[in-house]
Order: C-alpha cells, then structure tokens, then sequence
C-alpha cells in the first residue's frame, strides 16, 4: 500500500475516457514504435508537478509512499501496467499463463534494455523479487510482504532464494504461489515487482541514489536531483513499451505543504498537483473550473470494533454494530466536514475498481436511517443491556478530529448514548495500541489498494488471521468464498464471488464503512490531456504542453 | 576579555547538554513505536518491525539511546534518514539557505526598529512618534503565517512582483518578500527599545555636556545618541533571531523554501526521530552560538559588561 501524506486516489471519468480517445494517435498507437522523445516537441515541453523528497531509497520493493512511489513508477516499467481505469496491460511480458492459477510462466518481450544498456531478462525480475522478500533486507524492503503469496517466501528465517521462481531461459520464468490466487497477474504491476539491472545488486546504496531503470523516464544524471528541493527526469530514449511519454520530462517538485503547492498553481508555475489544501476546498473548483479534479480514488476508510469489546461479541454485537452504521449520516459529514471531497461508501471496496457495485444485498445498512439503529440498538439491549460510552480512537496529528466528533454526534443523537472520541498523540502510538490490541475502544481504520482488484480490499482485511485483520475478525464462510474467488480464472465469476463475500460483511460489519477518499488536484492551462490514474496520480506520460 | 569569553562559552556547555535532553526526551518518551509510522495503515510482521526497531536503537533503554546519541554527535555522525542520506549532508545543504533567509530578515528588522525607533525617540509624543506606533502594533498583531500568505498571495500570484514559492530558485531576490514579511512581524519590540533609550539618552549628562561644548545635533545624534542606544536593540535581536529560528519552519512551509525548516517540517511528517532530534539540535546549537555573540558584542559595546 502506498501511504501518503497527500489525500490522493482517483477514478477516471467519462471525460477521460474520451481524452484516451482522442490522444490515442498513431504514435502510440503502434507497439513497436520504441521509445524516444513523443510528440511534436523541441525538448523544452517539461512538465512540472508536486511531489515529496523520497522517504526511502529509489528501490522499488523499498518505496512505500508517495513521495518516492511516483519517481520509482516513472524510472521502471514492469511485467504489467495499469491504465487509468486500472485495466491490466501487459508491457515487458509477452504473456502470463497459468494451467491452475498457482503456478504462472511469464514470458518477456524481446529488446527491452535498462538505461545503462543491459537487457531486461528474466533474472533481472527473480533477483530482484528474491531481494525484495528476503527477511535480511526487511529494513529496506518495506514491500516485502507483496512477495508472500510466493512459494518459499519466510517471515521467520532469511531465504535468499525463493524455491517458487525458477528462471527457464533468458526470457522465461515461472512463480509458483503457495496456493491458488487467479488475480496475481494483476497485482504484478505494483512497483514490489519492478526488475532490476544487475549493476543495482554491486551496491543497492549508491543504486537507491542514482536508480537505473527501464521506465518511460530516467534520471539521467544524479545532479538532477537536488535533495529536499525537487528532480528533474529526462524522457528515457531506449523505452520500448506503449505508453510513450508525449513531452519532455518530468520535473517533480518537492514540497513540504500542499498550500504552496496550490499558491503555484494558481500563479501558473507547475502544470499539474495531484493534492489540494484543506484550506481551498471550498474554492478550488471555482478557482480552476473545469481544471479542477475531484472524484472517489481506491482508498476505503472506516471504523473497527473489535469482538473482543464489552457488548460487541455475538449476536449482540452484530445488531450492535449495525444500529452504529445506521446511526451515522454519511452524506452530511462528507459534505460538511469534507466540502465533497469524500464520497459515502457503499461497500468495502472501491468505486474505481472493476467489478465494485453500490447495490449488494445488505448495503442498505449503510443509509441514516435513526430510526431503524434505535430499534435495533434496542434489540441488542434486550440480549444486554447497554453500559459505558462508546469512543472511537483516532491520531491526533492527522486531522481527523472534524470527522470522528461529527460520526459521535451523530451516534449521541440516533441512539441516545454516551459516545466520545479518543484521541492518540501520535500516529505511531495509535497504530501500537491497535497492533498490539491494547486499545479498548474502537478505532479507525483505512485502506489505500495496491493493485486494482475487489480482493485486495477483502482479504488482508478480514481474512481469518491476514496481516492488516486488526479487528480479529474470523468467518469460515467468507474465508472459503474468498478462496473460491481467488481460484476462478474468469474475473467476471470471480467478482460475483467476492461480491457474495461481502453480504457476509454487511451482516456482520468487521469494519463499519465510512466513504471513499476522493482524489482531488488541478492542472494549470499550459497543459492538456491530463488523466488522473486509478491510484490518483496524473498519468504523466501522456501530459502534452501547449 | 578573554576570561569574559572563555567563561560565556563554558556556560554555554550545559545549556547545551540540558537542552538536548529534554529534546530527546520529548520525542523518544512518546509511548508507541515511530517505527509503525512507516507502515501507515497496515501492520508490517513482527520480524520486520523487530528489524527496523533494532536499527535505530529503538529497543534499547532511553538513556542507553540518548548516550548513543551524544556519542555519535560528538564523532560528527548524526546518523542516517530512512533514505540512506546523511543527515549531516542535509543539513549542510539547508543550513545556508535558511541562514540567508535568517539573515536578511535580521538585517531589516534592524533598520526598521533603529531608523523609526530615532525618529520616534527624538519627535517624542508627536504625530510621526504616535504613527510608528499604531503601525508597528497593527503590524505585530497580526500572526506571522497570516501576514506570510497574504503577501504571498496579494504580491506573488495577484502582482506578480515577487516568485510565488522559492523551491529550487533560492536567490537573495526571491527570498526578500518572506523576509521583509518577517521583519515587519517582529520590529515592534527592537524599535520601542530604541525609542525609550534615545529619549533616555537625551537627558543624559554626556549629551549635555557635548551639546555644550558646542557641537551640532548632526553630530550629536548619530555618535552620542544613536550608538549608545544600539545596545539593548541588539540584545533584543539575539532574542528575535531565537523566534525567527523558531518560525522558520512555518515561512520556509509557506514559500517552499527548501532551508532546515523545511527539511524538519518533512522529518517530522515521515516520523524520522532520530533526524528531528539531530535537526532541533542544530537549531539549539545556533541559538545558542547568536546568544554568546551577542553577548560578545555587547561587551565590545560597553567595557562595563566586562567586568562584572
């Protein structure tokens, strides 16, 4: 998961598609056009954006925010790539295919090169994935835990070699996962996965300063990154995938707020920000008009309470929990809290990906309804009565007092109950608390996809005894439906299944839904064809300057 | 005067020490671990987070780490960032940016509080006297971040006349209307200091005796009044330099200045304590080092100082 300090995330909209429509000209129409600089320019055409010093090397499996994410996404390319509504795209492989969607081959395309000139090949991804989920890198590899669905990979012992990657030939390999998982092809374009040239193994320090990649940009020289203040990435001539950068480069500004940000945009000094301050919510879409972006991204958030909670096991918690949903009045808090900039959920997914729906039966939990959360409020009191005061737990230095008093005000008023926040200084000792499972109220919770797909969203969430599972929760039933979809091939089918797994949510509400984050942003009238991917960044690439 | 020195910069040692402390007591006896920060919203294994706790010493006592610490301070090594940079490196590329920035406010805010305190202290109870204060206390009102976005907006986007952000165009030039900003936020107290010691000065007998012995007032101002005065204006810019220091991560957030502030207010977002330790410590060490010079100067000021 990317982790941000930018509230970020987007879906594309019908207007974008119509700008893919209309950009898709016969330069990038043709796969076997290799790279070079795209369009009609004289290598002046840079675009300009927001950005944050990375927090961590320029390693693929080692960047884990933002910051670095949207450098590392912009120097390597993967065996996949995403469009801006998330579909799946093959770019060095040639093909993934699977007999029993446990063990995979991948075959690359030929002549791929990484900008020092060696060839991208089928060790160049073992490697780096083998480095990647090694327990001795953990330190580094904060993505580690993208490689354990892979046959071999160890929480407890340092495993240099993974027994589920075999390299066949040159570019051939296979992965083998430890149990049958249809939708790992689309995971593979997350940046975990991203190859590496061998020069990066003779010394990963000096590489995290000066990457070499295959991507549509590269950096090409480590001048060009002057630390804390911003870099600058020169189109990557050797790039032999579709996506052909339509300008220059890319110059990524490094900024510590997000109103200074703003303040150049509105001044016509960066092109494209992919975050807008709380404090121009209200009038940035009439400072940009139709420049201004804001629409649902992949990020969930909600609220947890844990079973293990006086009056929140069994039965009782069930009706409990659901009184709470009904209890809150989503429209109005993400309209008044958050000018609009969240959209109520409807579900424990996400908008922007494929198969997501705001019609599963059971979903009508999620409408205000005081009346009826009263009643069942009484129900459960009729089992045991209620005693105490119900507090949600959140960290103070995030900004999420405004929606954590209006959520409780809300539950005071529908069900007549003592209902507070509890607030933790610091988001390292909330997210302790949470871990350790010291906290004895409930607490929020929230979730950012890494790859476009309804089961990143379900299973390292409530799956029985998943990493992220902070509530304890454990369903046999929505365990065996997740395994079942996991196992279909057709993803039609296998989001049917998902979808069936979240009734089972919605009866017994593991998280109780919030909204969805929405991406917001705006770009500037010196640039066009700007489209706001899946996971809420521009998509840079195919940016063109007037 | 050499005792006087050598003795200011002894005290200086436990200033030094105790202020460390506390900074690292602050940011370390936090309960919870900085460390699941870094994972956001998910839960990193248990190896991991044992791994990367280890790493930064964060599962060894407080004092164990605090000494630790020192250690390293006083072998030059103030440790790694998340991303493999020296912090000593940062800091040697921000240092200077933040300094000019320091600086030139400084330089402004003297001018301002001299010049206007003199007019001020000879022209006393006039209307130009009565101005100067109603303006400098309209001025110091009004909250610095305040002031910051408002010139920001009103003469960088609207005009035009100055760069909007800093970013990596960090010249004197673009760096002047934060500045100026600043100095008009905090000359108040400097120019009421003045005011008050050129009235002072003007009974006094060595003012009499000069203008006496028959030298003009153009003489008389300058010499005899203006430099006598200086002394408690200066003082009070070691103390102002101290909020400036303090402040700097809110200018340098605003203008996107990439100085310590901004490198601080980014160590502090990304949860890097060991960084934000090693930052804030600089911070105390320039305060510090602008108190002993200031107190330096004032003794080369006034030889009484000296003997005390």
């Amino acid at each position: 998961m990317k982790l941000g300090t930018w509230t970020k995330g987007l879906a594309v909209v019908a207007a974008a598609s119509l700008t893919l429509a209309a950009c898709g000209s016969s330069d990038d129409a043709d796969p076997t056009t290799s790279g070079g600089t795209g369009g009609t320019t004289d290598g002046t055409a840079i675009i300009s954006t927001n950005g944050s010093e990375p927090a961590n090397p320029l390693i693929p499996s080692a960047t884990n925010e933002t910051g670095g994410g949207k450098i590392v996404d912009a120097l390597f390319a993967g065996l996949v790539y995403y469009d801006g509504e998330g579909t799946p795209h093959n770019e060095v492989a040639e093909s993934i295919t699977t007999d029993d969607s446990q063990t995979f081959t991948v075959k690359l395309k030929e002549g791929w090169t990484f900008t020092d000139g060696t060839p991208v090949l089928a060790h160049n991804f073992v490697d780096a994935w083998n480095w990647g989920a090694d327990l001795a890198n953990a330190d580094v590899s904060l993505n580690s835990y993208f490689f354990e669905p892979i046959e071999g990979f160890s929480w407890e012992e340092s495993v240099p070699e993974m027994s589920g990657l075999e390299v066949v030939d040159d570019l051939t390999f296979t992965v083998t996962l430890n149990q049958q998982q249809a939708d790992f092809p689309l995971s593979l374009g997350y940046s975990a996965f991203y190859p590496l040239p061998d020069v990066a193994f003779e010394d990963l320090e000096a590489f995290g300063q000066n990457p070499v990649g295959n991507g549509i940009y590269m950096l090409e020289d480590p001048a060009d990154w002057q630390h804390d203040v911003q870099i600058e990435l020169a189109t990557n001539p050797d790039y032999a995938g579709e996506r052909v950068a339509q300008n220059d480069g890319l110059r990524i500004v490094f900024y510590a707020q997000q109103d200074a940000a703003y303040a150049d945009l509105l001044a016509g000094n960066v092109d494209v920000i992919d975050g807008i301050p709380d404090s121009a919510f209200e009038v940035f879409e009439s400072d940009l008009g139709d420049r201004a972006v804001n629409q649902p991204a992949a990020v969930f958030q909600s609220f947890t309470i844990p079973a293990r909670l006086d009056h929140f096991s069994g039965e009782e918690g069930n009706l409990r929990r659901q009184a709470l949903s009904m209890a809150i009045n989503r429209e109005e808090i993400t309209d008044v809290i958050f000018q609009g900039t969240r959209t109520p959920a409807s579900d424990f997914t996400s908008p922007v990906i494929s198969g997501w729906s705001d019609s599963i039966p059971g979903s009508e939990v999620l409408e205000y309804n005081p009346e009826k959360a009263a009643e069942l409020w009484a129900e459960a009191d009729a089992i045991n009565p209620w005693t105490g005061t119900f507090r949600i737990g959140y960290n103070a230095d995030g900004g999420h007092q405004g929606w954590v008093d209006a959520v409780i005000n809300s539950i005071k008023n529908s069900l007549g109950i003592e209902a507070e926040g509890n607030p933790f200084p610091t988001f390292g000792e909330f997210r302790t608390q949470v871990t350790d499972r010291s906290i004895d109220s409930a607490f929020r919770t929230g979730w950012q996809a890494d790859y476009p797909s309804l089961f990143n969203f379900l299973g390292p969430l409530y799956g029985t005894g998943a990493g992220s599972n902070d509530g304890d929760y454990s369903s046999a039933e929505f365990d065996a439906l997740l395994k079942e979809g996991s196992a279909m091939t057709d993803t039609e089918e296998a989001n049917a299944t998902f979808q069936e797994a979240q009734e089972i949510l919605f009866e017994e509400l593991p998280a109780i839904p919030l909204w969805y984050s929405n991406v917001t942003g705006g770009y500037a009238d010196t640039v066009d064809n700007v489209v706001f991917d899946w996971h809420s960044v521009p998509l840079y690439y195919q940016i063109t300057k007037n | 005067m050499l005792m006087y020195v050598v003795r200011r910069l002894l005290q200086a040692i436990p200033v030094f020490l105790g202020t460390t402390f506390l900074i690292y007591f602050m940011v370390f006896s936090m309960p919870g671990n900085p460390v699941l920060a870094l994972f956001g919203d998910k839960t990193p294994s248990p190896a991991v987070l044992e791994a990367v706790t280890a790493q930064y010493n964060l599962d060894k006592p407080f004092m164990v780490q605090y000494f630790l610490y020192l250690k390293n301070l006083f072998t030059g090594d103030l440790g790694v960032t998340f991303s493999g940079r020296e912090v000593s490196d940062i800091l040697a590329r921000a240092f200077p940016i933040t300094l000019k920035l320091v600086l030139m406010a400084v330089v402004i805010e003297l001018i301002l509080a001299v010049v206007l305190g003199l007019i001020s202290g000879l022209r006393k109870g006039g209307i130009v006297d009565n101005a100067n204060l109603i303006t400098a206390l309209v001025l110091s009102s009004v909250p610095p971040f305040v002031a910051l976005f408002v010139a920001q907006y009103f003469i960088g986007i609207k005009l035009g006349w100055s760069p909007v952000t800093v970013g990596a165009n960090s010249t004197w030039g673009a760096m002047l209307l934060p500045a100026i900003v600043i100095a008009l936020t905090i000359y108040v107290i400097g120019m009421r200091l003045m005011r008050g010691s050129v009235i002072e000065a003007q009974s006094a007998e060595y003012v009499r005796t000069a203008a006496a012995k028959g030298l003009s007032r153009r003489r008389i101002i300058p010499v005899h009044i203006a430099r006598n005065s200086l002394i408690p204006v200066l003082t009070n810019t070691a103390a102002s330099f101290g909020a400036l220091i303090a402040g700097t991560t809110v200018t340098e957030g605003i203008f996107n200045i990439p100085g310590i502030g901004k490198v601080l207010f980014d160590a502090i977002r990304l949860q890097e304590n060991a960084t934000v330790v090693s930052f804030v410590t600089i911070l105390t060490l320039m305060y510090v080092t602008m108190n002993i010079l200031v107190d330096l100067l004032y003794a080369v000021l006034d030889p009484r100082i000296r003997y005390v």
